[in-house]
């Protein structure tokens, strides 16, 4: 029974978790991808971005939590994603606009988000620093020991209070995408425009709105993915760089350009990476006695070490680009 | 009055040479015009051009007497205009509905009347409101597509080859909405290959060739002209 609580823990909690905010990170990059035809590769950055202004917004305000009990960080988040949201209007506005103006190619956007990544990355270190931060230097991060009715269930499921709000906000997130995308006009614009650009553009639909609302909502979901995550873990400057790869691999395994897709390939990429270096020799263990003689059993036999976990998302993007090039949901060739 | 008036229109895609060369051309309130000529005279541009999609080199387009060349297509839409592309003109992986509304984004005010009225004039879409429009048929699309058009109420309608790759059943049936359109008070201005059966149902027929006006004349009198039915119409 421990073995199982142990892969609950391990595999299920932590995997939600991470593909929660892969899953929210991936909506954004297919949503931009959807309506301006590029890969933005600054997407991580603004992640890393909006965690330091819900960071410091709680370093401000370090009572503001306590007043309704929940962490002072999560209570900060609406505020650093408004934050975020108009930094990826003004972003856009000021790098991305006039190169789309000029009718660059594809690459010259990408390449230039890249050079707003490092731009980004240049600024938080600048105003944040290199060293690792904890939302919970002022109060304490609540964990739930759950027991099992078990008579053999010793371990316990653990589960923290950020894990618990980032459930639910990406909850929350889903349910409110597809409401935009499917009952409100600019929402069924942005699909209008990630369909069929030029066609959205002789009905009438105002493209440099609903690019706006695109950055608003890609810049607003970024940051609550990354203060989320921030929350649960530390706060690194170089988050964005760990979270990048499996954003866009979670983007092109569910389809890119397709919003449901990014959602299922975030959890793809976030449960295929928890278990990948979940220690199987767990399950193992219990059967020790009874396993052949020339079996020897290993006290790890993880399929890839923690250290290399990025690599499972690269292993996911080749055998997706090979079997299925369009992504699960059929999305946009690249 | 003149709805839509082309003068000395010099226009092309991008810096390259001009494909219309001083194209005059006027339009007047209530009227069907149909632009016919060999492949590559330029009717797809000139309805382009009077949309703003191509490079104006010089020459003037008005709508109600106003210039509408520095207009981006939303503004034009704004005025009043509306137009249905040749190809790619429904919004695939949406529903018939949705493709209806995104014709109507620049209104705010309830569509129920208009959608309706797109439903009376092309029935079939109505039992496919909520199914894709990429799965229908290609007349149900030009249904579609013409329907998006008009959802925003235009006083201009323009249409680039609406009857291209459909059987000659379909064809009729497509003109005939157009008339009924037409009737309903939207000036109709349309490309056809079709070019007989396009002058039939035309109060002004403009033959182009290389660019430049050929023949202008009602869509009557061009039919019967012997020179046109020689060097166009095919005897």
């Amino acid at each position: 029974m421990n073995e199982i609580i142990f892969f609950i823990n391990k595999v299920l909690i932590s995997g939600a978790a991470i593909g929660s905010v892969y899953a929210m990170g991936a909506i954004g990059v297919t949503l931009i991808f959807g309506i301006l035809r590029f890969a933005h590769f600054a997407h991580g950055d603004m992640m890393t971005l909006g965690a330091f202004f819900a960071f410091a917004l709680t370093v401000m305000f370090p009572q503001a939590g306590q007043a309704i009990g929940l962490p002072t960080g999560f209570v900060m988040l609406p505020v650093a994603m408004l934050l975020t949201a108009i930094i990826a209007v003004l972003l856009d506005k000021t790098f991305y606009l006039p190169l789309r103006n000029n009718n660059v190619s594809p690459v010259v956007m990408v390449m230039a988000s890249i050079g707003v990544t490092l731009m980004l990355q240049g600024l938080i270190r600048l105003f944040g620093g290199i060293e690792a931060r904890y939302f919970f230097f002022a109060e304490r991060k609540d964990i739930f020991r759950i027991a099992l009715p078990f008579e053999d269930a010793s371990r316990k499921i653990v589960i923290t209070e950020p894990q618990i709000l980032l459930f639910l906000f990406t909850l929350f997130s889903v349910f409110a995408i597809h409401y935009i995308l499917n009952k409100t006009k600019f929402g069924k614009a942005m699909r209008a425009v990630s369909d069929n650009p030029d066609l959205a553009r002789v009905s009438g639909i105002n493209i440099q709105k609903v690019t706006i609302v695109t950055w608003l909502i890609a810049g607003s979901l970024a940051a609550a993915a990354g203060t989320l995550l921030s929350l649960d873990v530390s706060l690194k400057p170089d988050l964005s760089f760990n979270l990048l790869l499996p954003i866009f691999a979670a983007a092109i395994v569910g389809g890119v350009g397709h919003p449901y897709g990014a959602i299922v390939g975030g959890y793809v990429v976030g449960f295929a990476e928890t278990l990948s270096i979940f220690n199987w020799a767990i399950f193992l263990r219990p059967f020790r006695d009874s396993l052949p003689e020339w079996f020897e059993l290993s006290s790890n036999l993880a399929l890839v070490p923690t250290e290399y976990k990025i690599t499972v998302p690269f292993f996911i993007l080749v055998v997706i680009l090979i079997w299925r090039p369009t992504g699960l949901f059929k999305g946009k060739v690249i | 009055m003149s709805l839509v008036n082309v003068s000395n229109l010099v226009a092309g895609y991008g810096n390259n040479a001009p494909i219309l060369q001083n194209v005059d051309m006027t339009l007047q309130q209530g009227q069907i015009g149909v632009i016919v000529g060999p492949n590559g005279a330029g009717k797809s541009t000139l309805l382009k051009s009077i949309f703003g999609l191509l490079n104006i080199h010089s020459g003037e387009i008005t709508h109600n007497d106003k210039s509408i060349i520095h207009l981006r297509a939303d503004q034009l839409v704004q005025q009043g205009l509306a137009f249905v592309p040749q190809e790619f003109n429904v919004f695939e992986s949406m529903s018939v509905e949705e493709n209806l509304e995104m014709g109507a984004f620049i209104r705010s005010d309830d569509l129920s009347d208009s959608i309706d009225k797109v439903y009376g004039y092309f029935p079939p879409l109505k039992e496919k409101r909520n199914q894709p429009a990429g799965e229908l048929s290609g007349g149900q699309r030009q249904m579609v597509a013409m329907g998006r058009a008009l959802m925003s109420n235009p006083s201009l309608l323009l249409l680039d080859e609406p009857t291209a790759g459909l059987s000659p059943l379909f064809m009729e049936k497509i003109f005939e909405r157009i008339i009924a359109v037409n009737k309903s008070g939207v000036t109709v201005l349309m490309v056809e290959q079709h070019a007989r059966q396009a002058l039939a149902i035309a109060d002004m027929g403009f033959v182009l060739v290389t660019g430049q006006n050929a023949f202008t004349d009602t869509g009557q009198a061009l039919l019967q002209d012997d020179d046109v039915a020689r060097s166009f119409l095919g005897g």
